[in-house]
């Protein structure tokens, strides 16, 4: 039996630390990072990635991996603007939709077919990419802008970014299911011990199937937000999007094997990464070094490194002590 | 009477692939008593209780349970019936708090949501009854493995078991944490749950079993109340020996000239793995065949795992023909001199899809090819001369191991290490699964060795083959070394006696 | 479980029976090429020319080179998700070396061979990086080298700042369009991969190793097999080809685009690999199996556009083959 001794709490709390301090060191150094349209644009922008982290902490959670969002946002972006036309619930209705079939089929293949997570899902998302430029015959698809569409990317609410409220829901949503609900621990059980959740009773392959599932829709609402917020749905966007959605839920503290996870600090992790974007415009701004957004995906590497070393340790240390 | 009955089994049979691994098994166990059920390695005790919990289908026979008949298909199904299992490889997550790990599959809710301070308290309640009070909220791994077992038990009478049925529960703890573990099947006793105790410890069952069922063979051999059957018999029940039976040759180790055996080549001083292992001491000189016997979880294969540094001991130390011998991992061993074959052959012996010649020549590839490069035609005939001086019967060389027999797959293996020309072979349950024909030849292979110059060390679980392979044996018994016997001393009672009730590694000490 | 080790019933005895999945398994890659070749003959106009065979031959030769890396690496039981991250950073390497950007060469055959060994080697060591987590750190594969699959393409992007870097240089792009004996030098460069490759599997004590640990690493390990070592070199080596394919694309290119080089070359070599019948488990491997599996891949995708089928049309066509044929091989090996 695998003693796991928990210093790896810290890295719970050390992402929320990270980003106070993040904040904190914009707040200091620029002006205006605090500013209102500074925040705005901020939550505007990153909820759509916050979608897409929320369901792959689901799905690394069970000890899976969904590589397949990225692609699946550009054909939920796609879908949603075919339909944009019949208001906002319609595109929503077909983005979120399209997102979930592609969710039951990469679960069908993963407990049915049995086929490794990253397979099946690098698959889907090969398929989701030919499928949404196929439907968009290779261009972006405009969306109408008279029926209220574009309110669901562009709009405010009180005061707030409507995709930032939508994004919010979500989390609320997805805290409840995951600390409130038995499918919410099954899929921690899972994640930590398959067999031994199979051997408590515990519907394994049905949690699983659930989980790809609701990464699937997340991923397409968060391509219907994409085609509101740029007017168009874009087969060719999400590019990358599943290695942001990774490295945001692994900063947060998630275990990449499975069973250790938490939403909130998912959340965290997409924020972290998304302010280091905007930290990088502000210091590129100032005029004093030239930091090339490029290097956005180098410190999410640099990230991932750290805390799969960290987490390695943790197991490493614990066996050779057994 | 009839109604204390909690469970009753009655020729049952359970066949794999034709081969029986129970036939005509009967259990009966009453309520509250706690139940001892032994047997060596491959007796059939766990297949008789995954038939019990609906992890196998039985082919024949009936069980009664609560006084129903009872048939269940999976283990979840025995749980709501009431039968829970703890398995000696605690199945719960080790990532999660102690009380999901007591709760789930069973959780509390409030208007449709999960109740965590109910669930909470639950957890402390059931854990409170064994007199353990831990923070329910944290990671089960962060606990000691005693407590994990706990809270495994506590997750197991959550369910409202009337039969908890405990696989070697005790193998992985210390003496303080198996006191704990015993107070709680009393409090279990007490409240009228049964258990079944399956432990190959044979103190504890006198410690706290009322009864006892041996198993053989895939047969239920005996069954007595503990007060009434001593550890002797139990023992010679176990292995299906007659205490003071006259001696024939079951094996074909005839006896052998011991004019031979050289001098020491090996020693082994004040070897550690605790809890597996405690301060074993063993030598072993040219030639010389020794016998390491012992009941399972004596601590033989871990002693041998120590001698070829797959596992790190935590004390003691070694010589190799007089000089230190500190081998770090299992390739150092090999250039010491050393080969290793394992009690498991699938798991830690063959590859399964490679062929004969390439299993034979995995470990002296190597060394017989200049820069790296192999040539094909030299394997080819070194396995052939291998397959032929071992009788290997396979199509070829180029023949998948997968498809060999379990005695000429364990000929490959002893091919893989005599191809080094090693010093000295630790052989680890050589005969175990392989039918009759194959035994003898095997049998006759190892004394062959010997006679050229070899040491063996030999583990076995047949007495008879450790009685008359073995020039010397040493017994060892709850990871101590209890006994060493050669010559006229070393006879199948006096190895029995040791294995059953031996104590300190003083007073059997035979030699000089 | 002691009791479930009994015998199985070795394969061989069934005999007579006739074992679909088995079959398909293993002559599955050979009929569907044969099946493509013989319906393009038939239906695709002007297959049969040379012009047809250099195409695909151009085309399939960098995901051949990188999927003899991924070959070796999945023959241990392990995976590489940053083959195609490793092509770009030596795809922006080379140039940046023979336009003298780093600093100035003035002989150009010196600047040529450098600008080719540095990025290789360059992206070897990232592997060796891979090989170090895994070994080490006895990190999973997947997730130790989703690392550089992540963080890699970002190197790359910064190197170069995300420009494109268009160049006509003869002596580097020689690897691109050179046709020494009316051959194309990169079909010449994938030929010695792979019958390296071929040969190091079948002759070497490496090659051995790296089946025997994908076989049964508990068992190569107590057979004194340096299990480290073996796994620190396949992932130098899948480094080292994805160096190489790198180069190859861009000297074809006579551009390195850091966003574009080598962009999802993981999922294409695991396809090759998947489909040449290789397990994805470890333990066997067939270099030969990997050619044939990236030739069908490639004549599907051909054989799709020249009949007038949309590209992106033959993405999903390649999802379904890679899904199918990793299914199959599991059939086969569960029974």
């Amino acid at each position: 039996m695998r003693k796991i001794d928990f210093g790896g709490l810290l890295s719970t709390y050390g992402v929320v630390i990270a980003l106070l301090a993040l904040i904190a060191f914009g707040w200091l150094r620029y002006e205006n990072f605090l500013g209102m349209f500074n925040i705005m644009s901020v939550l505007r922008y990153n909820s759509m990635f916050a979608l897409v982290a929320l369901g792959m902490c689901f799905v690394i959670m069970t000890g899976g991996i969904d590589l397949s969002v990225g692609t699946v946002a550009a054909l939920g972006s796609v879908a949603a603007a075919y339909s944009s036309p019949y208001g906002p619930i319609a595109g929503l209705a077909a983005g979120v939709g399209v997102g979930t079939v592609v969710g039951l089929i990469n679960a069908v293949m993963i407990t049915r077919m049995h086929i490794m997570p990253f397979i099946a899902t690098l698959a889907s998302m090969l398929a989701a990419s030919g499928t949404a430029l196929l439907l968009a015959n290779n261009r972006s698809v405009p969306v109408s802008y008279q029926s209220g569409f574009t309110d669901l990317g562009q709009g405010n609410f009180v005061g707030l970014p409507i995709p930032a409220i939508i994004a919010a829901i979500a989390y609320i949503l997805g805290w409840v299911v995951l600390n409130y609900t038995a499918t919410g621990r099954g899929v921690l059980a899972v994640g930590g011990s398959e067999e031994s959740a199979k051997l408590m009773g515990l519907p394994a392959d049905r949690i699983k199937a659930l989980a790809y599932i609701a990464s699937g829709g997340l991923a397409g609402l968060a391509g219907v937000i994409l085609a509101a917020q740029f007017g168009a749905g874009q087969p060719i966007e999400g590019v990358g999007w599943e290695l942001f959605a990774i490295a945001s839920v692994v900063v947060g503290g998630t275990l990449l094997t499975g069973g250790v996870g938490s939403v909130g600090s998912t959340l965290a992790g997409v924020l972290l990464l998304g302010i280091l974007f905007t930290v990088l415009n502000f210091e590129n701004g100032l005029g004093w070094i030239s930091l090339s957004a490029y290097w956005q995906s180098v410190i999410r590497g640099a990230f991932l490194l750290a805390v799969v070393i960290l987490q390695a340790r943790l197991v490493a240390g614990e066996t050779s002590r057994t | 009477m009839a109604d204390d009955l909690l469970l009753s089994m009655q020729g049952i049979d359970k066949k794999f692939g034709g081969i029986p691994a129970v036939s005509s098994a009967s259990l009966s166990i009453e309520r509250g008593e706690v139940h001892a059920l032994i047997g060596q390695n491959g007796a059939g005790k766990s297949t008789l209780i995954k038939v019990l919990t609906g992890y196998y289908k039985r082919d024949a026979g009936q069980v009664l349970f609560d006084g129903k008949p009872f048939e269940v298909t999976s283990p979840q199904q025995a749980q709501k019936s009431g039968i829970s299992t703890i398995y000696q490889e605690i199945n719960l997550v080790p990532l999660r708090s102690v009380t999901e790990n007591i709760c789930l599959g069973r959780e509390q809710r409030r208007m449709g949501f999960l109740d965590w301070t109910a669930m909470h308290a639950e957890a402390e309640r059931l854990l409170h009854r064994f007199k353990i009070d831990i923070d329910v909220r944290k990671p089960l791994g962060r606990l000691n493995t005693a407590t994990q077992q706990m809270v495994a038990i506590a997750r197991a009478i959550g369910f409202s078991a009337k039969l908890v049925i405990m696989d070697e529960p005790t193998s992985s703890l210390d003496e303080q944490e198996v006191s704990v573990l015993f107070g709680v099947i009393r409090q279990l006793k007490a409240d009228g749950v049964s258990v079944v105790f399956v432990s190959h410890k044979l103190d504890e069952l006198y410690e706290v079993c009322d009864r006892v069922t041996i198993m053989r063979d895939g047969r239920t051999v005996r069954s007595a109340n503990m007060n009434e059957i001593k550890k002797l018999e139990l023992v010679s029940s176990m292995l299906g020996r007659d205490v003071s039976r006259a001696e024939g040759h079951a094996t074909a180790f005839a006896k052998r000239d011991r004019s031979k055996i050289g001098e020491v080549m090996f020693k082994a001083n004040g070897l550690s793995a605790k809890p597996s292992v405690r301060d074993v001491s063993v030598d072993l000189r040219r030639g010389e065949i020794v016998g390491l016997a012992g009941l399972l979880g004596a601590g033989r294969t871990e002693t041998a795992r120590l001698i070829f540094a797959v596992d790190a001991p935590d004390g003691g130390e070694m010589e190799l023909q007089n000089r230190p011998y500190r081998p770090r991992r299992p390739a150092d061993a090999i250039n010491a001199g050393l080969g290793f074959c394992t009690e498991d052959r699938k798991i830690e012996g063959i590859v399964a899809d490679m062929t004969v010649a390439e299993n034979i020549m995995l470990a002296l590839l190597s060394r017989v090819s200049p820069h790296g490069v192999f040539d094909p035609a030299k394997q080819h005939e070194l396995a052939t001369n291998f397959i032929a001086k071992l009788g290997i019967k396979c199509s070829g060389p180029n023949q998948k191991v997968r498809e060999l027999s379990g005695g000429n797959q364990q000929k490959v293996l002893l091919a893989r290490w005599l191809a080094m020309n090693p010093k000295l072979l630790i052989l680890d349950e050589p005969t175990r699964g392989i039918d009759v024909g194959a035994k003898g030849e095997i049998q006759r292979l190892i004394k062959s060795l010997a006679d050229e110059g070899l040491g063996v060390l030999m583990i076995s679980s047949e007495l008879e083959e450790i009685v008359e392979g073995a020039d010397r044996i040493f017994v060892l018994r709850e990871g101590t070394l209890v006994a060493e016997l050669q010559g006229d001393t070393a006879t199948e009672d006096a190895v029995l006696a040791a294995m059953a009730h031996g104590t300190s590694p003083r007073t059997v000490e035979a030699r000089v | 479980m002691k009791e479930l080790a009994v015998n199985p019933v070795p394969k061989g005895e069934i005999r007579g029976h006739f074992d679909l999945f088995d079959f398909l398994a293993r002559y599955g890659t050979v009929i569907a090429l044969v099946l493509l070749l013989c319906f393009n003959l038939a239906f695709t106009r002007n297959f049969a020319t040379l012009q047809t065979l250099n195409v695909n031959l151009t085309q399939v030769c960098t995901i051949v080179i990188v999927a003899v890396g991924m070959t070796l690496v999945i023959g241990t039981g392990g995976i590489d998700l940053s083959v195609g991250s490793l092509m770009a950073i030596s795809g922006a390497l080379a140039p940046m070396i023979f336009m003298s950007k780093i600093v100035p060469i003035d002989n150009i055959a010196l600047a040529v061979t450098i600008a080719i060994v540095v990025p290789v080697l360059v992206a070897g060591m990232f592997g060796l990086f891979n090989g170090w987590l895994i070994a080490r750190f006895r990190v999973q594969p997947i997730v130790a080298t989703l690392v550089l699959f992540i963080a890699g393409r970002g190197i790359a992007q910064v190197i170069t700042n995300g420009n494109l870097q268009v160049f006509k240089v003869p002596e580097f792009q020689w690897i691109g369009f050179g046709r020494p004996f009316g051959i194309p030098a990169q079909v010449l460069i994938m030929a010695v991969v792979v019958l390296l490759a071929w040969w190091a599997l079948r002759r070497t004590v490496f090659g051995r190793d790296v089946l025997a640990i994908g076989g049964n690493e508990k068992a190569s390990t107590l057979a004194g097999i340096a299990v480290g070592r073996v796994k620190l070199a396949v992932y130098a080596i899948s480094g080292l080809c994805a160096g190489l394919a790198g180069l190859v694309v861009i000297a074809i290119n006579s551009a390195s685009d850091a966003n574009l080089v080598g962009l999802g070359m993981e999922l294409d070599a695991i396809a090759a690999v998947a489909v040449g019948g290789t397990l994805l488990s470890g333990g066997k491997a067939t270099i030969i199996g990997t050619l044939l599996g990236a030739l069908t891949i490639q004549l599907v995708r051909y054989t799709l556009l020249a009949n007038g089928v949309p590209d992106a049309a033959a993405l999903v066509v390649k999802a379904a083959i890679i899904v199918g044929a990793v299914w199959l091989q599991q059939q086969n090996r569960v029974r």
